[in-house]
Order: structure tokens, then sequence, then C-alpha cells
């Protein structure tokens, strides 16, 4: 993976000095609340309902077990002992001090991590493949790409105050599996006729209030001008994007305003003075970011291994696992391993710091020391050899980390939600917690078969509800009470698509009931292999619609309401919401 | 006082700022260094270009080709950002230097802070008015925030990687050496 030299080094720690400075001029009253706010929105920090939250960048997804062991000494040592893995790929701490975050960024610095633009309005963290280098169907490598683009976007002096967040996703396999459709720029790096590599931009993707599908402005930019043909996207942005309605900033809303042949005219003027100019990429510069992620020492091994199949004949759950967890490599006799964060009951995307240690170790043992995190909120081991697959299955299921449940129903993502999240509507990890209990029975959720299901606690989608086979959603009630929208039909990757509302909504206890009901639907209409989402695109709408709102909901008040509350914080609350 | 090519300096420049009731054509423009709004300087035009004292500020909203044929006969030009918040000034600073090549002096007004002088720079000022609450020997201490930058910009204009030789992944090592 990527290492950094003297000058990364050197503008991270200068990072660190500054920030603290800012800090520091927070804390002496020099620096007033709304002007902090910006500085420490460009450095991940949020402001949520117990304490402050940091936001950590983990570019494209990659990290070493030295780094993410790192997380686990702020899990201990600043936090509660735990952080949350979230859908961009980054990790979140949610119980901080404002005082400790600058020797936080200072431990960081010290294994080459940051949160520089994990937030505000700026170029964040970009985000990839997280099978990147090792899918079967990559047709190019992103992460040297998403590298460059992480330097280019790091400090660019004019795209610090954008109307609004701008996020970019890479990917570089037939599948698109960074979702980027659904990101305000989505490249796919790929190969001409002739076999040169450049890049099919998209743009103007995001959910949030008004989710929409990116356009594609350009079928083949060639991989030496991405850097100056995306500046001129953020160019033309930065000039025209509303400043006046923050709910109308995003780059969609410019795009759709002006429709994407107008949008691609301004962009290409922009581009016209730019192409060739000092921002044009050398294969030089490619060629050192690419020696970074060749290939580690792989073996010469064969694909199948007799152990393994005895192994998988005596035991179930491994065999589940296996089938679930574990993914074909490239490379003959290797395996990618999903380690799940989504054991029925536990937060979706949190790890706790024995956890991550855990993870770290099996890492250095079975991985070449690496780890990913993945947008689905688990995490990812992409170098096993085939014959360590057992140990490393026994290793890790003493972690909780084999619930072999991924691409299934239990594989929620979702938001942090109203204990957390001002801006929430609803609680979104307690709901995920009580789906994920109701369908733990894995004969039926193997049954059900590849489903995603995505939970936001408000219309800001930061659980991607859109994108999710079935979506729920926090809705606002002028009784305060909490409520969620059911949508479904959406879903990411080459054939993405917007789910929609199925009808009026429901409340905390009603939800698992409802999708019960979708399930059942789907069960007695699928036709043999079809997945959820082919039946829904299939028979449409209506016929979920009839059976969820055919009959009543059973009370089952008690059963599942106030049963996951967080304890509060026990220090002083900066910020407290009239919700709790 | 302002900040000046990395220091503190006097400033005898005006800058003319219309009231709700002045109109651009109408209104008055004192003698004096005076920076005027574009739309006074495209109202008053034949009067304006007589005088050697005359500066121009653009509003965040205005655009740097608004100034095309007249680039060069400013000695100052002024950007203002009405909150720190809007970075279109950004964007209009970069316009004015890279593509329409103009040299004299680029000025930032308005709600101009310490952690925004960095990236002022790149983008081509070389002067700033600090908010007058704040105190500018702070103010320009945000000039040397960094003193590296991986981008091209106005200033540098090179990358990074075309300035300087950076080292590949064989002298790098791997992080849990
Ligand atoms: C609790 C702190 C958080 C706050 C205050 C917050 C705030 C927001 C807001 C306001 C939006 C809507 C932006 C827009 O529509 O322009 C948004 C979108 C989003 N957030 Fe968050 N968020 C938080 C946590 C998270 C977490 C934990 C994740 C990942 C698990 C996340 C991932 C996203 C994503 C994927 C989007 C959708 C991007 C898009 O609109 O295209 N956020 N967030
Ligand atoms: S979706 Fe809403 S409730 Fe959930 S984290 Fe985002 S802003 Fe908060």
């Amino acid at each position: 993976m990527y290492r950094y030299d003297e000058y990364d080094q050197q503008i991270v720690n200068e990072r660190v000095m500054q920030y603290r400075d800012q800090v520091r001029r927070r804390l002496s009253g020099e620096l007033t609340e709304e002007e902090f706010l910006p500085l420490r929105l460009q450095n991940g920090l949020y402001m949520q309902i117990h304490a402050y939250m940091l936001r950590i960048a983990v570019p494209y997804g990659l990290i070493s077990s030295k780094q993410m062991r790192m997380f686990a000494h702020i899990a201990r040592k600043y936090d509660r002992g735990y952080g949350h893995f979230t859908t961009r790929q980054n990790i979140q701490f949610n119980w901080l001090k404002l005082e400790d975050t600058p020797d936080i960024l200072a431990d960081l610095a010290s294994v080459e991590m940051h949160a520089i633009q994990t937030s505000g309005n700026c170029v964040r963290n970009i985000t990839s493949d997280e099978f990147a280098g090792v899918a079967q169907d990559e047709v190019v490598d992103p992460r040297p790409y998403a590298e460059i683009l992480r330097q280019w976007s790091t400090f660019h002096p004019e795209f610090a105050y954008l109307p609004r967040k701008f996020k970019i996703a890479i990917s570089g396999g037939k599948e698109d599996r960074a979702a980027i459709y659904a990101h305000d720029i989505g490249l796919a790096v790929t190969k001409n006729a002739q076999g040169e590599i450049g890049f099919r931009v998209l743009v103007g993707g995001g959910l949030g209030r008004t989710p929409i599908i990116g356009s594609e402005i350009c079928e083949f930019v060639p991989w030496q001008h991405i850097l100056t043909y995306v500046e001129s996207i953020l160019r033309v942005y930065n000039e025209y994007g509303r400043r006046d309605n923050k709910f109308k900033a995003r780059i969609k809303i410019l795009v759709k305003a002006l429709g994407i042949d107008e949008f691609k005219r301004r962009v290409e003027a922009d581009w016209a003075d730019l192409k060739d100019g000092p921002g044009t990429l050398t294969i030089e510069e490619v060629d050192r970011v690419a020696s970074f992620f060749s290939d580690p020492s792989y073996e010469t091994l064969t694909d199948h291994d007799a152990k393994l199949n005895e192994f998988k004949a005596d035991s179930r759950s491994f065999s589940n696992w296996l089938s679930r967890n574990v993914r074909p490599h490239r490379i003959p006799g290797y395996a990618i391993v999903v380690l799940s964060l989504k054991k029925p009951g536990d937060a979706p995307g949190d790890a706790t710091a024995e956890q991550m240690e855990a993870v770290a170790d099996l890492a250095d043992r079975y991985s070449f020391g690496e780890l990913r995190i993945t947008h689905k909120q688990n995490l990812v081991l992409a170098d096993v050899r085939q014959k360590d697959l057992i140990r490393l299955w026994q290793e890790a299921s003493g972690h909780e980390l084999t619930t072999p449940n991924i691409g299934m129903l239990t594989d929620i993502i979702s938001c942090p939600g109203a204990e957390f999240c001002t801006l929430a509507n609803a609680r979104s990890i307690p709901l995920a917690k009580v789906i994920a209990e109701c369908f733990e029975d894995l004969d039926y959720q193997h049954d059900i078969g590849e489903i995603t299901l995505n939970i936001s606690g408000c219309v800001n989608a930061c659980g991607q509800h859109h994108i999710g086979n079935i979506g729920i959603t926090g809705v606002e009630k002028k009784d305060h009470d909490e409520w969620y929208q059911v949508s479904i039909g959406g879903a990411e990757g080459n054939d993405s698509s917007i789910s929609k509302i199925i009808g009026p909504s429901f409340t905390f206890n009603q939800v698992p009931e409802v999708i019960e009901r979708l399930i059942h639907v789907y069960l007695r209409e699928r036709m043999e292999t079809e997945r959820f989402i082919e039946t829904v695109r299939r028979i449409g709408h209506a016929p979920f619609k009839e059976h969820v709102y055919a009959t009543g909901f059973m009370a089952q008040e008690e059963k599942v309401a106030g049963k996951y509350i967080v304890e509060s914080a026990q220090y002083e609350i900066p910020y407290y919401s009239p919700r709790f | 006082m302002i900040i000046k090519n990395k220091t503190i300096v006097a400033d005898d420049w005006t800058v003319l700022r219309l009231q709700e009731q002045d109109t651009a054509e109408e209104t008055i423009v004192s003698a004096g260094k005076i920076i005027v709004p574009l739309k006074v300087w495209r109202a008053q035009r034949e009067t304006l270009q007589q005088r050697q004292d005359i500066g121009v500020w653009l509003a965040s909203d205005e655009r740097a080709e608004d100034l095309k044929g007249d680039i060069q006969k400013f000695s100052v030009i002024a950007v203002d950002f009405p909150k720190f918040s809007d970075g279109r000034g950004y964007s209009i600073a970069y316009n004015l230097r890279a593509r329409l090549g103009y040299k004299g002096e680029l000025r930032a007004i308005g709600d101009v802070l310490r952690d925004q002088l960095f990236y002022m720079q790149r983008v081509g000022f070389d002067a700033f008015v600090p908010r007058p609450d704040r105190k500018i020997e702070d103010a320009l201490k945000g000039l040397s925030d960094f003193s590296e930058v991986y981008q091209t910009s106005f200033d540098p204009v090179l990358p990074l990687f075309r300035r300087t030789q950076r080292k590949g992944n064989s002298a790098a090592g791997t992080l849990n050496d």
C-alpha cells in the first residue's frame, strides 16, 4: 500500500500543528463557534448529541495492521473502547473531547493517517472498490489513481469552500463495487480499444434529499488528463453551484438545472485552457505511485485444497461462511475474506478495540499485514491463502467476526441515527439490531438470498437507503414520535437504481413485520434463482404494497421499544438534544 | 494596515461600497485612491478611465471575464468575500491570474480570516485586508501554515510531482516493519 514520503509526512504534521492552534484559539474564545465550524469540519470533527465525533480518513478503504492498532489505541484511550466503520470506508469515534482531538491527530500522523477533509464543503475522502487489485473482474487497478486523486484534492486551494460537500468514487472492475453512480463524480478506470488507460466520468450522482443517478459527462478521458478534467468540473461547480439554499447546493442540482450537455460544454470550455498544462499527469508519477500497489510476494499455489473440502463437509458453519464471506481471488490458491461486522444484535459497522487488534493480528498472519474497509461497513482480508482459511475462520470466530451473512438480509447498512446525530428523526441502529435479530435464522436468510437493506435516520441518507433493495428512512412527524418510510427497488453497482416509497410510514415496532411481509411476497413470487431486486423489477411495487398494507399490525409495543438506549455521556455534555 | 507581499504595510486605498439608495450610474466616486465596484466601473467607465487612482473590485457572483478588455488598466483589483464560506472568490482570483494574465495587485477583501490566507495566496492573491476585528499579526501567520503543497494552482504552478523527485516503493519499505 501507499507509504508517505517526507512531503506527505510534513504536510500531515503541519496540519496537526495548524489544527492544534485552531483548537487553542477556539478554547480561548478567539474564534467563535461559527468561525471554528468550517475549520473543524475540514478536519472531520462534528458535534453530535453527546460529544464530539471525529471521522478519520481511510483513503480508498485501505489500511495496514499498524494503523488498525492505532484505531484500537484511540478507542481505548480517548473513546469508549469502540469505533464505527462507515459506508464511506472511514472510521468514526463518537465520544471524544475537543481538547483531546489535536493529540489524536498527532497519534494518527505517526502512522501516516489524518482526518483531513473528511467533512465540510470540500472534496472528501476518495472511495474505491474494496476488492481493488485482487478482484477477478478487474480491468485496471484503481488504487494508484485513487492515491493520485487523494494528493491532488488534499488542501486544494480553490476548492476548500465549495457550495457543498463533494464525493468522488473510483472503480476499476467490470462490476462497479464503489457505487460510482451515487457520487458527485464517479470514475471508472478502463481501457479503450487500443488498450490505453482512461476514465469513464460520471457526474451529478448523489443521495440525500434529492437522490439522482450520475450522468456520463465523458466516455473516455485519457489518464494523463484526469486531474485537469476533474479540476474543470470542480471549478464550474464552484462558480455556478447554488449557494442560496443548502438543500440545492450539491452538484447534482446544478447538472440537472443546466442539463448534462450544457454542463459538459462549460466544463470542456474551462478544460480547453488546462489540457496539457502543468496539471497533466506524467507516466513517471503514475509509475511511482503504482509501485506501492504492486503485488505482494504471492506463492505459486493451486486452487483446490483437499483439506478444505473435507472440512467443509464436516462443518456446516464453515461451509456457510465459505460460500457467503469468501470470494474468489485473481491469483490461484488465494481467496478474499470478508470479516462481518454485522453480528445480529450488534451495531452495524461497530468494532471494539479488541476486535481491531484481533483483525490486525489476522492481517499480519494471513494477509500481508493489510486490511480494507468496505462501503458496506465490513472488513476485508484481501490476500489469504486458501490453505489458511480453516485456521483463519477458527481464529476470527473467536472474535465474532465470522457471521456468514455478507450480502444477506442481516448485512444491514445503517447510519448512526438519533442516538448520536442531531439531524435525525428516528433511531437507526436499534432498528437495525431488531431487524437483524428477527431474521437471524441462517437457513431462512440463505433461502432469501442476496438482498440489501439500508437504514437512514433522516432524509440525508447517510445509510444510503435509496440504493438499498429495501430502504428505511426516519421521517419527521408533528408528534415527534419515530416514524419510518419503507421503500423498495434501489440498487447499486452496474444496474443502479433509486428505490421508491411503498406508502404511508410505520412505527418502529411495525418495521420488522413490514420487512417480513415484503420478503413473503418475494418468496411467493420469485422465479427460479431470481434475486429480490429482480423480482421487484419484474412485478413492480403493487403486489408488495398490497400485501404490506392488507392487514393491521399487531401491537408488539413493549417487545422492542426502548430496548436499545445508549447511556448518556459521562462527562460534561457540550450539546444536548431535546429528544433525549 | 494590510498584508501585502507577506508583510504588514500601511495602505491608502479606500473601498467604495454602494449603499441601498446608491445607483452605479449616479454614485459619486470621490477623489483619491479608490477601489470601485465592477458595476460602477462599467457605468462610469468613460470618466473613471481618465484617472490613475482607480481600482476595481468583484463581488463573488461576478466573473473574471467581465473585466477582460480592461484588466491591464488597473494596478489593484480586489475580490470580495461576503462570507468566509463563499468560495467563489478563489476561482475568480485563479481566472484573473491564470487565464487573463493579470499581473497587478490582487487583494482579498471582506470576510477574510487567518485560516483562508494560505489558500488565497495559492490562487493568486498577494494582498489581504483581514477583518478589522482581528489582529493583523495573527492573520499574517496564516500564510505560512504549510511548507509544501501537492497540486497545481497559480502559485506554485507546478504540482509537487513536477517539482521534485519523489521516491517510489522500493525505497519505502512496508509500514509494518
Ligand atoms: C452523525 C454524524 C453525521 C452527520 C451530521 C451527517 C450529515 C450528513 C448530511 C447533512 C448529509 C446530506 C448531504 C446532502 O444531501 O447534501 C449526509 C449525507 C451522507 N452521509 Fe452523513 N452524516 C453523519 C454521519 C455519517 C455516517 C456515519 C456515514 C457513513 C456510515 C455517512 C455517510 C453519508 C453518505 C453516504 C451520505 C450520502 C451522500 C450523498 O448525499 O450523496 N454520514 N450526511
Ligand atoms: S442519515 Fe440523518 S440521522 Fe443518519 S447520520 Fe445522516 S444526518 Fe444523521
